[in-house]
């Protein structure tokens, strides 16, 4: 706050009051607006809270031996199993087959955009594929389930087709879903390598293929790994698409024709059967949401690292 | 680029067999690559046409004006939508006044007040970037914590919702109305403290206002978020059978992306149609918003 009044000018010779009412109100005002910025690290903290406090309980109840090793997850059954396995399984399942899908389509497409498009196909290809990103997820549920369910269904040619609720439908649709998030970074990466390395490599009779993937990849890099972090983050916390077409089921496979419940996908099932506050159903919830936080958490902040590199080197 | 290879090969007379096959293959692979990334770019746009035209197909018999008026109903030919809507409005409406205030109040401390260089504002600034990529459901789980049970203990209202919402979308708020301040230059700023203006009033009449475009995009952006959204209102009891308008902030609710879901996880294939109807509507509305920002964006876009 100190700053401020530091960085301020000298304010017009005024009568003795006025001045001194005005840098008061101003001082409010600025106060406020420092309030509404300190609300996010309120947000953060809250965050954190309310996922460690129950989930601390939960601790306290059912080992975090069995929680991270047991293969079996059935909380809210009777003869109650807390192993999170499955639950990690079908996450990684699902976000696997996503990952497949939107990193090598959104680097693709981020090329096509910044080397290939010319500037009026652009202007219009971009804010499209953007749109893709603004659909609601739950559309992409009823999508994956009424349109790429049946068509896997019908067009399989490998041994037992996909049953109604699978994790191939849920992942593939995802990636499409996060194809823009990584195209947008991505191009913006690639956006901020400078024309003059272009310009080298052409001088020195490198193809456009050779421009793109040799000198416009590879110094675009650390904003394109971030891109593909931050896809990876999103895919993991994903719910709707996955609790909509990939079924209820804690199933430890890795046979993605089949059905399985994601983290995300329990979370929101367990909300759904409207848990008693306080009983274990009820802190599952946390325990698993604080497991889902911290593996976000830690592949985002890798992500907002990178690419702070990538602006520091270039701008 | 083209040019460039033409060149080389006509400047080889007569053409060396080697570098010959060489420009033949580096043409076949340049195409090969062309090919690829733009197939890249068109199974997105196929996917989106897809998307579009399977719900238009599969809802549009059950789309009509009673879709809209009815509410919800446990027979798949009468349900409707209307408290969904309006538990949407209601959401929409506590979001404008929550989210957008405080958002763009953040943004203009961050990027006119604050010391970009003090830690305390950089940790912010990592902590804005984090909370942007939190996941949906994880403040469901906020929401629930401290709010809808815990602390405050509002119980499943639109109230509760709202609030978690704003939650949600109040990162997007910042960083898209951040970046619209940035865009305005300092000059402005200068050109007004020089006449003797404080701070505050050069920021609020001068780099404001030129920032209200790009504010406005953003802002419909995280809006248009936060009527799609549904997986934080299902651990709020959201998923309720509403057959009435919400009355005030302690009102029970159902909203449209929930209703969606509701009618989509149901056996009875039915109700598929009038999920698909309800998406229809859900789309026209959030991409119609998507319409309006990029149209505002490039409308208003100013080059200084």
């Amino acid at each position: 706050m100190a700053v401020v009044a530091t960085e301020r000018p000298a304010s017009r010779p005024l009568e003795g009051l006025e001045a001194g009412s005005r840098r008061y109100r101003e001082k409010i005002i600025v106060g406020s607006l420092f309030l509404c910025a300190a609300l996010s690290i309120v947000l953060t903290v809250g965050i954190v809270l309310a996922l460690l406090i129950p989930s601390l309980e939960f601790f306290g109840e059912i080992s975090p031996v069995e929680f991270f090793t047991g293969t079996e997850w059935a909380p809210l059954f009777k003869n109650s199993k807390f192993g999170v396995l499955p639950l990690l399984g079908g996450t990684l399942v699902v976000t696997l087959i996503a990952a497949a899908i939107c990193l090598p389509l959104g680097l693709l497409a981020a090329i096509y955009l910044s080397e290939y498009a010319a500037r009026r196909t652009r202007s219009f290809v971009k804010p499209t594929l953007e749109i893709l990103a603004g659909i609601p997820t739950v559309v992409y549920g009823f999508f994956a389930l009424t349109f790429i369910t049946p068509l896997l269904r019908d067009n399989w040619l490998f041994g037992t087709p996909p049953g109604v609720f699978n994790a191939l439908s849920a992942g593939l649709v995802m990636g499409i879903m996060i194809l823009p998030t990584v195209a947008s970074i991505s191009e913006d990466a690639m956006y901020a390598v400078p024309q003059s390395l272009r310009a080298g490599a052409a001088a020195l009779g490198a193809t456009k293929y050779e421009i793109s993937t040799r000198v416009v990849v590879p110094a675009g890099l650390s904003g394109i790994i971030a891109a593909f972090v931050l896809g990876i983050s999103r895919a993991v916390g994903e719910t709707m698409i996955v609790l909509i077409a990939a079924g209820g089921m804690p199933n430890l496979t890795f046979n993605p024709v089949e059905a399985m419940q994601t983290m995300t996908a329990f979370i929101g099932a367990a909300g759904l059967g409207d848990q008693a506050t306080g009983s274990i159903g009820y802190k599952t919830i946390f325990a698993v949401g604080i497991s889902l936080f911290v593996m976000t958490l830690i592949m985002n902040i890798i992500s907002i690292r990178l690419v702070r590199k990538y602006r520091e080197v270039y701008d | 680029m083209s040019t460039l290879t033409t060149q080389k090969d006509a400047s080889t007379t007569p053409p060396i067999s080697l570098t010959s096959r060489r420009g033949w293959w580096h043409r076949t692979r340049d195409g090969a690559f062309r090919g690829a990334v733009t197939g890249s770019v068109l199974v997105g746009l196929a996917v989106l046409v897809a998307l579009i035209v399977q719900s238009l197909v599969e809802g549009w018999p059950k789309l009509d004006w009673s879709l809209i008026t009815s509410f919800p109903s446990s027979f798949p030919e009468k349900a409707g939508i209307q408290s969904a809507i309006f538990g949407t409005f209601w959401m929409v409406g506590i979001v404008l006044v929550v989210a957008i205030p405080i958002g763009v109040g953040a943004a203009v401390y961050m990027e006119q007040f604050a010391d970009t260089e003090a830690w305390f504002n950089r940790f912010i600034d990592v902590i804005i970037q984090n909370l942007a990529a939190v996941p949906s459901i994880v403040y469901g789980i906020l929401g629930l914590a401290f709010l809808a049970r815990g602390f405050l203990n509002l119980g499943p209202v639109v109230l509760t919702a709202g609030l978690t919402l704003s939650f949600l979308v109040l990162p997007v708020v910042i960083i898209a109305s951040r970046e619209a301040l940035r865009a305005v230059p300092s000059s402005i700023l200068d050109g007004a403290l020089a006449l003797g203006a404080t701070r505050w009033q050069g920021v609020s009449r001068q780099v404001l206002p030129a920032a209200i475009p790009g504010i406005a995009t953003g802002s419909i952006l995280a809006v248009s978020r936060a009527i799609g959204e549904a997986a934080p209102l299902l651990l709020l009891g959201a998923l309720q059978f509403i057959t009435f308008n919400p009355t005030g902030l302690n009102s029970s609710f159902t909203a449209l992306p929930i209703q969606i879901f509701n009618w989509v996880s149901r056996p009875n294939v039915e109700f598929h149609v009038a999920a698909a109807a309800a998406i229809i509507v859900l789309l026209c509305i959030t991409l119609l918003m998507n319409a309006v920002a990029i149209w505002l964006r490039n409308r208003f876009q100013q080059t200084w």
